[in-house]
C-alpha cells in the first residue's frame, strides 16, 4: 500500500476505514493494481520519479458521501483529489496533481437530475459523460442538443470546469460559459449552491447565472476550492437546418482580412456555427476534418511542382508558391463557416456573409452541405459529429495506428496557447513556435499550423506533442514543452489549460505585478481550505504546508 | 407490514444477483463499440485494420482467438492511445462478462 507523504500509517488506515464505512468496501481501492488504474494513461512521465501517483481511491455515489469523505480527510489531514470521469486525456487524465493524494472518483455520481425542455437546460452530476447525456436526451425524445468536445466519454461537468470547448454555436461551445448554477462541497464539507441556487427552493437556478452579490463560479474551475457535485447547463435547441460553406481566398496576406471579416460576422451573429480555418495550398486541413483526412490517408492533393515550392517556402510563403496557387486555382486559405437555424434565415446569413467577404479580391464561395435536421443517425458519420451535437471517439484516430500514421503514439499532450484572433497573430505564432520547435527537435510542425476557433475573441494555437514509449524522447519533449510555454509568455501568450506536469510553468507566465494572481490564489486557498486537503497543487495552487518555506 | 419486512431481503437478493451478472454485450456497446464498431470512423477498428493489414478483421467481435485474460489485460492496461479503464467505469464483474462476450470459447479457438 502507498502512503501519502507526511501522513502516519495509523491515520491513513483510520481514514481508509472511515471511507469504507461511508461508501462500502467495494468502492475503496487500495491495492497497487487498482490504484494504478488512476495513473494518467497519457503521462509523458511514465516510470519517472515525478510521475503522479495516487495512494488510494474512493468512489462516492452521493453528495452526502462526498461531504463525509471531505470531513474524514480534514480529520486525518489526508490529501484528496477529485476526478469526474477521469478522461481528461492530454491534460492530465485521472492522476492527482500531488502524488500520494487519495483520488475521489466521482464516476458513480452519474445522474441526470433534470431536463427542462422549455428552458433548454439540464442539471447533471460529475460522472455524466457526453455519451450518457446524449443517449438520455435521445431516449426521452428531447429536442435538445449536446455541445460536446471531440472525445464523447468526457464528463460534462469536468470538461466545463477545466474550461473545454465544443463545436456548435459560440454561446454553447464555451462549456464553462454555458453553465448556469453550481453545487459545491467546500473543503470543510459544507454544501454551497451558486447563482440563484443560493435561494432555498430556488425557482430560477438554471435560468439566471449570477444571482446577487459576488459571482464565484469561476473560482471553482481549474482550481482547488471545492468539489463540484451538480452543475446546470444551457443547451442548444435542435435547429431546423444546417448550412456549411467555404470562403476561399488566393493570397498569403488575405488571411488578415479573412479573419477580421469572420470576427465581425460572428460577433454580429451573422455566422453562427463553428468557424474552421484551413490552407489547401500549404496542405493543412480544418480542425473538424483532421480525422477525415487521416481516415482517408490523404492530405490535399499536390503535384510534385507544388511540393517542391512548398519545401522551399518560409513560414508557408514564397512569391512563387503564391503565384502557383493563383494560376492553379488552389486557395491559400479556406474558411469553413456554418449556420444553424431556419433555412430562410441561414440562407440570408450566407448571402450577407458572401457580400462581406467579396471585399477580398478573388474570394470564392461554395456551399458544402445544406441539410434539414435532424440528420439521419446512419448518415451522421459522413459529418463531423460534434457539429451536430453527437458525441463520438472518432478523433482518437489522431495518434492511433492508421495507414496515415503507421507508428502510433502512446498519447499526446496538448500545447494550447491563446493568441489574438487575427491573421497577423497566426503568422506570428507560426514564426515563433515553428522556429522554437525546430531548435528543440519537437515534431510539431510540417509546413504551417492553423489555430482552433473554439472561442469568439481568441484562437487556441493548439499543437499536439506526442507521448512515446521511449523515456528519453519523452523527457526531451517535456523539456521542450516547458520552453515553448516560456517562449509563449515572452510574446504575451499563455495556455488556456494544461496537465499537472506543466501547471507551474503555465501559471508562472501569469506573473503580472510580481505574481499577484498566484498570491491571491494561495491567499484564498489558505482561507477556504486551511488544512490544505483538497487537490493540492492543482494549477499550482498549494496549501501553506506544502509551499516552499511554508509561506 | 410484516410481509413487507419479509420481502425486503428477497428484493435485495434479487437485485444483488442482477448486479452480479452484467450483460457483456451491453458493456461492449457502452465502452468498446465507440472505438471498435465496424468501419474506419472507429479509431480502434482502423488501428487494428492497419496493424493486421487484411490478415485478420479489424473488428473485435469478429475475432475468434481472443482469450478472456487478453481482454482483461487490454482493458486494465490499455494500448497505444487506448487508455486503461478504472473499476468505476468497468467493474470486475462487468469485465468478466465482457471477456465472456468477446471470448466465449477461448479453448476451442486455440
Amino acid at each position: 500500500m502507498r502512503l501519502p507523504t507526511g501522513v502516519k500509517p495509523a491515520d491513513f488506515n483510520a481514514a481508509l476505514a472511515a471511507f469504507t464505512r461511508i461508501v462500502g468496501s467495494e468502492w475503496v481501492f487500495t491495492s497497487d493494481a487498482d490504484v494504478d488504474l488512476y495513473r494518467d494513461a497519457y503521462s509523458p512521465l511514465v516510470g519517472e520519479a515525478d510521475e503522479r501517483f495516487a495512494s488510494a481511491a474512493v468512489a462516492p455515489e452521493t453528495t452526502g458521501q462526498v461531504q463525509a469523505i471531505v470531513r474524514v480527510a480534514n480529520q486525518y489531514r489526508i490529501p484528496i483529489y477529485p476526478i469526474s470521469t477521469g478522461k481528461n486525456l492530454g491534460y492530465g487524465g485521472s492522476a492527482p496533481a500531488y502524488s500520494g493524494s487519495v483520488v475521489v472518483d466521482l464516476k458513480r455520481m452519474n445522474r441526470i437530475l433534470e431536463v427542462d425542455e422549455a428552458n433548454a437546460s439540464v442539471l447533471v452530476e460529475p460522472g455524466v459523460s457526453y455519451f450518457d447525456l446524449y443517449n438520455h436526451l435521445r431516449e426521452r425524445g428531447s429536442k435538445l442538443w449536446v455541445d460536446c468536445p471531440d472525445p464523447g466519454w468526457g464528463s460534462v461537468i469536468g470538461n466545463a470546469i477545466d474550461r473545454g470547448g465544443g463545436y456548435t454555436m459560440a454561446n454553447y461551445r464555451n462549456h464553462f460559459d454555458s453553465h448556469c448554477g453550481m453545487e459545491i462541497v467546500l473543503p470543510n464539507g459544507e454544501l454551497l449552491r451558486t447563482g440563484m441556487g443560493g435561494i432555498p427552493n430556488a425557482k430560477t437556478w438554471q435560468q439566471y447565472k449570477s444571482g446577487c452579490g459576488p459571482w464565484l463560479d469561476g473560482m471553482f474551475s481549474q482550481a482547488n476550492y471545492g468539489i463540484v457535485t451538480k452543475m446546470g447547463f444551457w443547451m442548444m435547441p435542435e435547429p431546423e437546418a444546417y448550412l456549411r460553406c467555404t470562403v476561399r481566398v488566393p493570397r498569403y496576406r488575405d488571411l488578415i482580412p479573412l479573419v477580421d471579416t469572420l470576427n465581425q460576422l460572428e460577433n454580429m451573429r451573422v455566422i453562427t456555427g463553428f468557424p474552421d480555418l484551413a490552407t489547401p495550398l500549404l496542405g493543412y486541413p480544418p480542425t473538424g476534418q483532421v480525422q477525415v483526412f487521416i481516415e482517408g490517408n490523404a492530405t490535399y492533393a499536390m503535384t510534385d511542382a507544388h511540393k517542391a515550392l512548398l519545401a522551399k517556402a518560409e513560414l508557408g510563403y514564397s512569391p512563387e508558391l503564391e503565384a502557383y496557387g493563383i494560376s492553379n486555382s488552389i486557395p491559400y486559405w479556406e474558411l469553413w463557416v456554418t449556420y444553424y437555424g431556419p433555412l430562410e434565415v441561414i440562407d440570408a446569413q450566407w448571402q450577407a456573409t458572401q457580400r462581406h467577404f467579396a471585399k477580398i479580391d478573388g474570394a470564392m464561395f461554395k456551399v458544402v452541405d445544406r441539410l434539414n435536421l435532424p440528420v439521419d443517425v446512419a448518415k451522421i458519420e459522413n459529418y463531423h459529429e460534434p457539429e451536430f451535437g453527437v458525441p463520438s471517439l472518432r478523433a482518437f484516430s489522431i495518434g492511433a495506428r492508421t495507414p496515415f500514421n503507421p507508428n502510433p503514439s502512446k498519447g499526446h499532450m496538448w500545447f494550447s496557447p491563446i493568441i489574438p484572433r487575427t491573421g497577423e497573430a497566426i503568422f506570428e505564432a507560426n514564426r515563433v513556435f515553428s522556429k522554437a520547435a525546430k531548435e528543440l527537435g519537437m515534431p510539431l510542425f510540417s509546413t504551417f499550423s492553423m489555430p482552433c476557433c473554439f472561442w469568439e475573441r481568441s484562437f487556441i494555437f493548439i499543437l499536439a506533442t506526442p507521448v512515446t514509449t521511449d523515456p528519453q524522447t519523452n523527457r526531451r519533449y517535456v523539456a521542450g514543452f516547458r520552453k515553448l510555454i516560456e517562449i509563449g509568455g515572452e510574446h504575451g501568450w499563455g495556455e488556456y489549460r494544461t496537465a499537472p506536469v506543466f501547471q507551474k510553468d503555465v501559471m508562472d507566465v501569469y506573473s503580472f505585478n510580481n505574481h499577484a494572481l498566484h498570491r491571491l490564489h494561495e491567499t484564498l486557498k489558505d482561507a477556504i481550505d486551511p488544512n490544505g486537503i483538497l487537490a493540492a497543487g492543482r494549477y499550482d495552487i498549494w496549501p501553506r504546508h506544502l509551499r516552499k518555506g511554508g509561506k | 407490514m410484516k410481509s413487507m419486512r419479509i420481502l425486503a431481503p428477497l428484493l435485495i437478493a434479487v437485485s444483488a444477483t442482477a448486479v452480479a451478472e452484467p450483460d457483456g454485450a451491453k458493456v461492449y456497446q457502452k465502452w468498446c463499440a465507440p472505438c471498435h464498431a465496424p468501419g474506419i470512423t472507429h479509431a480502434g477498428t482502423h488501428a487494428l485494420m492497419a496493424k493486421y493489414a487484411g490478415r485478420k478483421s479489424g473488428v473485435l467481435t469478429e475475432w475468434t482467438d481472443l482469450t478472456p485474460d487478453y481482454v482483461r489485460l487490454m482493458v486494465r492496461t490499455g494500448i497505444s492511445v487506448m487508455p486503461h479503464f478504472r473499476k468505476t467505469e468497468i467493474s470486475d464483474a462487468e469485465l468478466a462478462a465482457l471477456a465472456k462476450y468477446l471470448a466465449p470459447r477461448p479453448l476451442e479457438a486455440k
